[in-house]
C-alpha cells in the first residue's frame, strides 16, 4: 500500500499534527515505561525511535494512528516523523495486520529451491482457513537462513526447509498458538561443516511456542534459548 | 546426506570450533574453554600494543568491502572525544548467513572481541546493531551481555583496567539498506535509513557526529583469537594478502547448503564440491556468486580460483561477504537475474537518482525480455544502464544490482537473445 498522499490524496489544508500533549494522550503505562527505557539506553532519544515503533506494534498490532501518537507522545517527537521511520522499514506494517507473521523468504538462495511455490501455498491456505485475516503472510527478502531454504520465520521462529506439503501443519501450528514445527526448526541446527564439532554433540532443543507475532521487543518474546532471560 | 570427504578444505577451525557444544552461550561454557582469556591479555597492555597486534594480523573486514580493520581502528583521531564502536550485525546480504550462527551459538565471542576492540579504539560506547529478523539471535546476545555485565566484562572500569565501555543490542526492523555502513548510522540515531554523503567517513564524523568504528560480527569475533594467537601468527594462516580463515556461507543448489570455514586461498572447487557436495545429481554448475548476490557471477570454468579477496577481484567479481550463492543448470539466467533486480528494486532508499531509477528500470526491461517484447538492442540499453549506476550514487546498494547483472548479460548473452527470440515467437504465435 502507497504512503498517504503518493495515490490518494492527503489534507494538505490541515496543519500539520503536534507533538501529542500528554494530559489528553493516554498511553498504556507498560508500554510508556518500555519506552522510557529505551530512551535512556542511548546517548540521543531518537535512537529509541526503532525500538519504541517495535513495541508500539506488538501492542496494537500495527503501527496504527492511535500507536504512532502514542509514542509520539512519550519520546516528544512528531507523529510525521515516526510515520517517516516506519513507512522506511519491511517490518513496521503501516496498515493493519494479523496478529500473527509468516515471513516467506523468497529471495535468490530460497527461490532456487523452490520459495516461490512454498509462499503461494501458504498465502492461499491462510486465506482459505479459519481466522486468515489474523495471519500475515508476506514475501521477504533474504532472511539469512538460506542453509535450511526454502524457510519461513513464523512470528520471529525460523522453520525449514519447507515444502507446500508443509503448509496446513505450520498454519494449524499458527492457529493453536503451539510450538511451530519443532522439528524444523533452525535453533536445532548444527553446523554444516563437519570439521567443526571435535566430537557428537546432542540437537539443540527447538524453541517453545511462538510470541505473539509483530518484531521483536522483550516482553514479546519468552526465554528464547534455554537460560536465556530477561534484558534488564 | 553424506559427509565430504576428510582432508578437505584444511582442518584449522578457529571460529567454529566445537560451536554445537552445549551451553557454549553461557559464560560459564566459554571461559571452560578460555574464553575472556583474550580480554585479560589485551587489558594487560597498552592499546596501542593490541592495535599493532590487530594490525600486524592484517585482518580484512569481513562485511564485504574487506577493508584492513587494524587500519580502520588507526584512522579514529587520538584524545578525548567520544568515540563509538558499532558491530554490524544487519546481515542481509542474500546467501549470508555466517553472523547468525557466530552470534546464536558463540555470543561470548563476539562480546570479548567488541571489548578488545573498543580498548584499542579508545571508545566508550558500543552498540550491536542487529537485524529486527534476527530475534533468537538478539535474545541470546542480550542474554550473554547480561552475564558479561554481571561478571565486569562489560561496563565501568573493567577487570580493573580502566577501560570503560556501555554496550547496547540495538534492534533493526528489516531494511536491507541498514547493512550500508552510513545507512545504518543513520538508522541507529532513529532515522530512516538513509546513506550519508562520503567523506566525512565514519571514522571521523560516525553516530551522532562522533568519530566511530564499524566492523562486521565476523571480523570483531576473530579479534579474540588474533590476540590469543599474536597478530604475526595469526598473518601466517590464509594467503599474503588475505590472511586467517573464513566462514563461508554456501547455499543454492548445493547438496550440502551451510557455513564451512576455510583457510582464505582454498580453491573455490573444493569449497562448493569437496565441503557442500556441489550440485544435485546430473546438474552442472551453471554460474556462482562468490560474495552474495551484490557479486558479479563466475561461471564454471572459474571454479578453480582460489577464493581469497583478491583472486576474486582478478577474476573481476569479489569475496564480499563470503556467501556463495551456486545456480545450477536447470535455471535460466533470466529468472536469476530478475530475482536479484527485483531484491535490489525493492530495497533501494530512493535518495539518488541512478539508483532509484536504475533499478526499477532494469526490472522493467527484464520483464520485457520475460514477455517478448525485447529486442536484442535491449541488451545493450540494460549494460548501459548498469554502468551509468556505478560510481554515481552515495552508496553501492545501485552497484550492487549493476554489478551482477551487467556480468549476467555479458558472461550469458546468447542465453538472453534466446530468450528473447522465443519469447517473441511465443507471442506472435498467442
Amino acid at each position: 500500500m502507497s504512503p498517504r498522499g503518493w495515490d490518494a490524496p492527503s489534507d494538505l489544508e490541515k496543519p500539520p499534527a503536534e507533538i501529542p500533549d500528554p494530559a489528553t494522550t493516554p498511553v498504556p503505562e507498560q508500554l510508556r515505561r518500555e519506552i522510557e527505557a529505551h530512551m535512556a539506553d542511548y546517548p540521543d532519544r531518537h535512537s529509541a525511535t526503532l525500538p519504541a515503533l517495535a513495541a508500539a506494534q506488538l501492542l496494537h498490532g500495527w503501527c496504527s494512528p492511535e500507536a504512532i501518537e502514542q509514542v509520539a507522545c512519550v519520546m516528544r517527537v512528531t507523529p510525521a516523523y515516526l510515520e517517516s521511520v516506519a513507512s522506511f522499514y519491511d517490518m513496521l506494517e503501516t496498515s493493519p495486520a494479523g496478529r500473527h507473521s509468516i515471513y516467506v523468504c523468497t529471495n535468490i538462495s530460497c527461490s532456487l529451491r523452490g520459495a516461490d511455490a512454498l509462499f503461494e501455498a501458504t498465502r492461499a491456505a491462510a486465506a482459505d482457513g479459519v481466522g486468515g485475516d489474523q495471519i500475515n503472510v508476506r514475501a521477504f527478502e533474504c532472511l539469512g537462513a538460506c542453509d535450511i531454504a526454502p524457510m519461513a520465520s513464523v512470528d520471529g521462529v525460523y522453520v525449514g526447509p519447507l515444502g507446500p506439503e508443509d503448509v496446513p501443519r505450520l498454519l494449524q501450528d499458527v492457529r493453536a498458538g503451539g510450538t511451530v514445527l519443532p522439528h524444523k526448526q533452525l535453533a536445532r541446527l548444527r553446523v554444516a561443516d563437519p570439521r567443526a564439532n571435535s566430537r557428537e554433540f546432542p540437537e539443540h532443543p527447538p524453541l517453545p511456542g511462538a510470541g505473539a507475532g509483530a518484531p521483536t521487543s522483550e516482553q514479546s518474546r519468552r526465554p528464547s534459548a534455554p537460560g536465556v532471560g530477561d534484558r534488564r | 546426506m553424506a559427509a565430504p570427504p576428510a582432508g578437505v578444505g584444511g582442518n584449522l577451525i578457529l571460529l567454529l570450533a566445537d560451536i554445537d557444544e552445549p551451553g557454549l552461550f553461557t559464560r560459564e561454557v566459554y571461559e571452560r574453554r578460555g574464553g575472556y582469556e583474550s580480554l585479560r591479555k589485551a587489558l594487560a597492555s597498552t592499546p596501542e600494543e593490541v592495535l599493532a597486534q590487530l594490525e600486524a594480523s592484517n585482518l580484512r573486514g569481513r562485511g564485504g568491502a574487506g577493508f584492513a580493520m587494524g587500519k580502520k581502528v588507526s584512522f579514529l583521531p587520538k584524545g578525548s572525544m567520544d568515540k563509538y564502536l558499532v558491530c554490524n550485525a544487519d546481515e542481509s546480504e542474500p546467501g549470508t548467513f555466517k553472523d547468525r550462527e557466530l552470534m546464536q551459538k558463540n555470543p561470548h565471542m563476539l562480546l570479548e572481541g567488541i571489548v578488545i576492540a573498543s580498548y584499542a579504539a579508545g571508545a566508550e560506547r558500543a552498540f550491536i546493531y542487529i537485524r529486527g529478523e534476527y530475534a533468537l539471535q538478539a535474545d541470546v546476545l542480550d542474554a550473554a551481555l547480561v552475564e558479561a555485565r554481571a561478571a565486569g566484562y562489560v561496563g565501568a572500569d573493567i577487570l580493573g583496567s580502566g577501560h570503560t565501555l556501555s554496550l547496547i543490542v540495538h534492534r533493526g526492523a528489516g531494511a536491507y539498506i541498514c547493512g550500508e555502513e552510513t545507512g545504518l548510522l543513520d538508522s541507529l540515531e532513529g532515522k530512516r535509513g538513509n546513506p550519508r554523503l562520503k567523506p566525512p567517513f565514519p571514522a571521523n564524523q560516525g553516530l551522532y557526529q562522533g568519530p566511530t568504528l564499524i566492523n562486521n560480527v565476523e571480523t570483531l569475533a576473530t579479534v579474540p583469537a588474533i590476540i590469543r594467537m599474536g597478530g604475526e601468527e595469526y598473518a601466517r594462516l590464509g594467503v599474503e594478502t588475505s590472511t586467517g580463515t573464513k566462514v563461508v556461507s554456501v547455499s543454492g543448489h548445493v547438496q550440502r547448503p551451510g557455513n564451512y570455514e576455510v583457510e582464505l586461498g582454498t580453491s573455490s572447487r573444493e569449497i562448493i564440491y569437496g565441503l557442500a557436495g556441489g550440485p544435485p545429481p546430473e546438474r552442472e554448475v551453471k554460474c556462482w556468486f562468490p560474495g552474495g548476490s551484490s557479486s558479479p557471477v563466475l561461471t564454471a570454468a572459474e571454479l578453480d580460483l582460489p577464493y581469497d579477496f583478491d583472486s576474486m577481484a582478478k577474476a573481476g567479481s569479489m569475496l564480499g561477504s563470503g556467501a556463495i550463492i551456486v545456480v545450477d543448470d536447470s535455471t535460466p539466467i533470466l529468472d536469476v537475474a530478475l530475482k536479484v533486480a527485483k531484491f535490489y528494486r525493492h530495497e533501494s532508499c530512493g535518495k539518488c537518482t541512478p539508483c532509484r531509477e536504475g533499478t526499477n528500470w532494469t526490472v522493467e526491461m527484464l520483464e520485457r525480455v520475460e514477455c517478448g517484447e525485447a529486442t536484442p538492442m535491449d541488451l545493450d540499453i540494460m549494460a548501459s544502464v548498469q554502468e551509468h549506476i556505478i560510481g554515481n550514487c552515495l552508496c553501492v546498494l545501485g552497484d550492487a544490482m549493476a554489478m551482477p547483472i551487467g556480468s549476467m548479460i555479458a558472461k550469458f548473452r546468447t542465453e538472453f537473445e534466446q530468450h528473447i527470440e522465443q519469447a517473441r515467437a511465443r507471442r506472435e504465435a498467442a
